[in-house]
């Protein structure tokens, strides 16, 4: 503890105004983490548990599982039946919900700070007894088909996205999406998603996050009352190791459907946090992409009246190396092959000329100021505060932070050159087919 | 006729109301709010957890006040107040704001359109300092409305490709016909091409006047800090002499009863059936908005708590997302269910929807669900002012509905007193499930819709 308490106050000199300086960390004897984060300027808590089990650690042929998973998370166990979860949570005033991601799978409730006892005691019961009943797979298999049939394939933008992704990793299982692929999701039986359960959902894979008006040692006895008795399963999880060859080579792919606009996507491959060009990487995208005065919308929409909307996204916040990203729409009457150039331009002028130290503060300000104004919400305190640990450790926060305070002009220029290259790139392009309305006559 | 001196913007320290936010003491929010000589009313709330500032200016500006033919001239104004004034470019605005990590931001919504400034404190005199001069001095250059327009005009055939957004226009239409409410905020390609540039002037002269906003600002500020910024900044917002306006019309709200149910299918090569179905429901005053709040909780606004959910989702895996709502606007505005499903399903939920709207008008609710949805709603308000953004937007949009000054305090008694009896009742009054409006947008291949 007074070791602990030595290593925060460092890190306060170091990063003023960071709170997650304030983090406290403990383990219970199962191996479970638990973060708590003290705030006490609302009557609020927000409580979260992370387990580490995403799409990238699924098989082939059930892709989806980790998703499908974690709806069936709701369904209740023999103490607390289908949907009683949220309902309890809703009583309460709260809120509750879940994610799943390429790395992770986070299930998290914001409530009153008197009631965190029940977000305790709920997710405590459901990472043992949940029920899985076969009949309620079904249902739910099905409500998950409808949620990909409206975010995928009723959607031409993000069915480019999965198209796009899908291409660029062929060995690694960033490849395929988290909601998972349709013939997938259908074959999953109630039996696979035990199996991924038991092995996934224990305390040696798990931690909490709490950030709130709570007061540590009570919220933490709750915690150890709770969360103490789940067993800590014999098993060894496989360590997955993937890694994708370097690509030699532009990769491109078309989609053809009904569309308004025609649509464009780049990705490039890319290393993540806490490689040493991740930061530098996250200054260009925020350089390229970040506001009205950034390089592509002043260029592209402002200027050239090309595109009607275009984008530069890195998150370095991956567990293994993924994409830098550019996108956009062409304006009306405008071709999308000079949207792709003008980007393309917007890339080469960077490896031409060193950006100004001005634009570089400028978009370190940014990344900077969304942090702290983050910082209001429980929620996404605790989200960062997660998404480090899940990473490693939620000290890794300071590296980040201070890496990115560090990156200089020649950097963001260097990285560019590195990694923004032709061959390393996959590009898709949605190609808008025309409504076929009148001939159906009816 | 009004005076306006500028001295006078000295007593905006005194402080017409004061009262508490949140119930428990130690986390109780002191609101302070006044009206300044200028005829601009003041909220503003400190919080010094964090060093930042939320600023939102609401302008009682939206399509409410636009001619047919020049609809969406509100939003086109707010969008064009950061592209150029007298003293900057619209390149120089961003380029400031965004230098120091701020946003500045202009949205118009069906009643209103809000600036929001989110600053840290230590520029906040800056973000001042632009936010009056895009207030102040817009320029409305011809060739950024042209820019802007070109961009509104695009975005709006992009949402074409968006089902939900074909079906939530087609709904509005029918619902409100040639009422304001009926057309889409950002206007439609053609009204778009009718705005020239005096409409847009004359819109701003006519809407942005101080004694026609609400400044509500919440953060790490005093009320000194904040008399001062006011002073040097909106100093020059001078109210307007107005003679008997003349203008546009308040417009008939043409939403008579059609007699049977309107249903319009719109056909697009896709998987699923969006569907909307509702009709006119109420405005926020309305005594039975409270009564109405916990009914629609209880039929399919609260969430997983809601029979809507529990049935077409939970029970029959038919949807990923069902809900329903009230939008209670300045005046009556849509009930709505929406919904996607497989094409080939799409008649049994809208049967289903029909069986619950009847079920609700003709039995009352249990006391579970009864205490639930008041306890949720209730016990929600907390957590819907957590963040200094989240209570800026809501103290204005609270002035600006004349929902009171203490209607923090009185929320909970609103709520906790409607009956069993009172949501019978609000159910069979607003809920009508044989004049209604139904749009379907799917695969007409696929659509299964003789079920209901």
């Amino acid at each position: 503890m007074r070791l602990l308490k030595f290593l925060l106050v460092s890190i306060f000199l170091f990063i003023p105004f960071t709170v997650y300086s304030a983090v406290k960390e403990y383990r219970l004897k199962n191996d479970l983490k638990v973060l708590i984060i003290e705030d006490h300027k609302a009557p609020l808590a927000t409580f979260q548990i992370w387990y580490r089990v995403g799409s990238r650690d699924e098989p082939i042929g059930k892709t989806g599982i980790s998703h499908l998973l974690e709806h069936m998370m709701f369904k209740g166990t023999p103490k607390y039946g289908s949907k009683q979860f949220s309902n309890i949570i809703q009583r309460s005033g709260g809120a509750d919900n879940a994610h799943t991601t390429k790395d992770y799978t986070m299930y998290h409730q914001t409530l009153s700070s008197d009631r965190i006892g029940l977000s305790i005691e709920l997710e405590a019961d459901r990472v043992v007894n949940l029920l899985l009943d076969p009949k309620e797979v079904v249902s739910e298999r099905n409500v998950v088909m409808e949620e990909r049939r409206m975010r995928y394939e009723d959607d031409p933008q993000n069915l480019l996205y999965e198209e796009v992704i899908a291409t660029a990793f062929k060995a690694h299982p960033y490849n395929w999406p988290v909601i998972g692929w349709m013939s997938d999701i259908a074959s999953i039986e109630r039996n696979d998603l035990y199996e991924h359960y038991k092995n996934y959902y224990a305390p040696d894979n798990a931690f909490i996050v709490i950030s709130g008006d709570v007061n540590v040692e009570d919220v933490l006895s709750k915690i150890k009352r709770n969360f103490e008795s789940v067993p800590k399963p014999q098993r060894n999880l496989p360590v997955k190791n993937f890694s994708e060859p370097l690509q030699k080579g532009e990769k491109r792919v078309y989609l053809r459907k009904e569309a308004e606009l025609p649509y464009l996507l780049i990705a490039y491959h890319v290393p993540s946090f806490p490689h040493e060009d991740s930061f530098a990487l996250t200054v260009l995208s925020a350089m390229l992409s970040k506001g009205k005065s950034a390089r592509l919308y002043r260029s592209i929409i402002y200027e050239k009246r090309l595109a009607l909307n275009v984008f530069a996204n890195y998150s370095g916040l991956y567990k293994d190396p993924f994409l830098f990203v550019f996108g956009g729409s062409a304006a009306p009457g405008k071709n999308i092959e000079d949207v792709e150039r003008s980007i393309y331009n917007e890339i080469e002028r960077i490896t031409k000329e060193v950006p100004s130290e001005k634009e570089i503060q400028k978009a370190k300000n940014q990344i900077e100021a969304s942090f702290i104004f983050a910082q209001d919400s429980n929620y996404t305190k605790a989200l960062y505060t997660g998404i480090f640990e899940m990473l490693g450790d939620w000290r890794l926060m300071d590296i980040y932070l201070e890496g990115i305070r560090k990156v200089r002009t020649e950097d963001v220029q260097s990285v560019a050159k590195k990694y923004l290259v032709d061959d390393n790139k996959t590009v898709g392009i949605l190609v808008p087919v025309k409504k076929e309305d009148e001939k159906l006559g009816r | 006729m009004r005076s306006w001196e500028d001295k006078k913007i000295r007593y905006l320290l005194v402080l017409l109301t004061v009262h508490c936010l949140l119930l428990t003491d130690a986390h109780a929010i002191e609101i302070k709010k006044q009206t300044l000589p200028n005829g601009l009313t003041v909220i503003h709330a400190e919080r010094h957890s964090l060093p930042i500032v939320m600023v939102t200016l609401l302008i009682k500006a939206s399509p409410l006040n636009e001619p047919e033919d020049k609809a969406g001239v509100a939003y086109l104004t707010a969008k064009l107040l950061n592209e150029g004034t007298a003293k900057r470019k619209a390149l120089e605005i961003s380029e400031e704001i965004e230098f120091i990590g701020a946003s500045l931001n202009a949205s118009t919504n069906s009643d209103y359109t809000t600036i929001s400034l989110s600053i840290l404190k230590k520029d906040v005199d800056k973000g001042f300092d632009i936010l009056s001069d895009t207030l102040l001095n817009p320029l409305f250059s011809e060739d950024e409305i042209n820019r802007k327009k070109e961009i509104i005009k695009g975005s709006l055939r992009q949402s074409e490709e968006d089902p939900s957004f074909v079906a939530s226009k087609a709904f509005i239409k029918e619902v409100f016909k040639n009422h304001p409410y009926g057309r889409l905020v950002n206007g439609s390609i053609e009204s778009i091409d009718n705005i020239k540039r005096d409409d847009i002037i004359g819109f701003y002269k006519k809407h942005y006047l101080p004694d026609n906003a609400i400044l509500s600002v919440v953060g790490d500020l005093t009320p000194q800090e904040l008399g001062s910024l006011i002073k040097k900044y909106l100093g020059q917002w001078k109210p307007k002499v107005r003679s008997q306006e003349s203008g546009v019309k308040s417009q008939e709200s043409d939403t008579k009863k059609t007699d049977k149910p309107k249903v319009v299918i719109i056909h697009k090569d896709i998987t699923q059936a969006n569907i909307v179905f509702g009709h006119l429901g109420i405005a926020r005053n309305d005594d039975n908005y409270y009564a109405v709040s916990v009914m629609n909780y209880i039929l399919g606004g609260g969430g997983f708590a809601s029979r809507l959910m529990k049935v077409v989702r939970d029970d029959m895996g038919l949807t990923y997302s069902i809900y329903s709502s009230f939008s209670g606007n300045k005046e009556p505005g849509q009930f709505e269910i929406e919904v996607q499903t497989k094409n080939e399903s799409a008649g049994i939920v809208i049967k289903e929807i029909l069986k619950q709207i009847n079920k609700i008008r003709t039995e009352p609710v249990s006391n579970q669900e009864l205490e639930d949805a008041k306890a949720y709603l209730t016990g929600s308000f907390p957590r819907r002012l957590e963040t200094s953004r989240r209570i800026a937007d809501f103290l204005a949009a609270v002035q600006f509905y004349n929902l009171g000054d203490d209607y923090i305090e009185r929320y909970p008694d609103y709520i906790n007193m409607v009956t069993k009896e009172d949501i019978l009742r609000v159910s069979k009054k607003y809920l009508n499930p044989e004049n209604y409006v139904l749009v379907i947008v799917g695969n007409k291949k696929k659509l299964s819709l003789s079920e209901f």
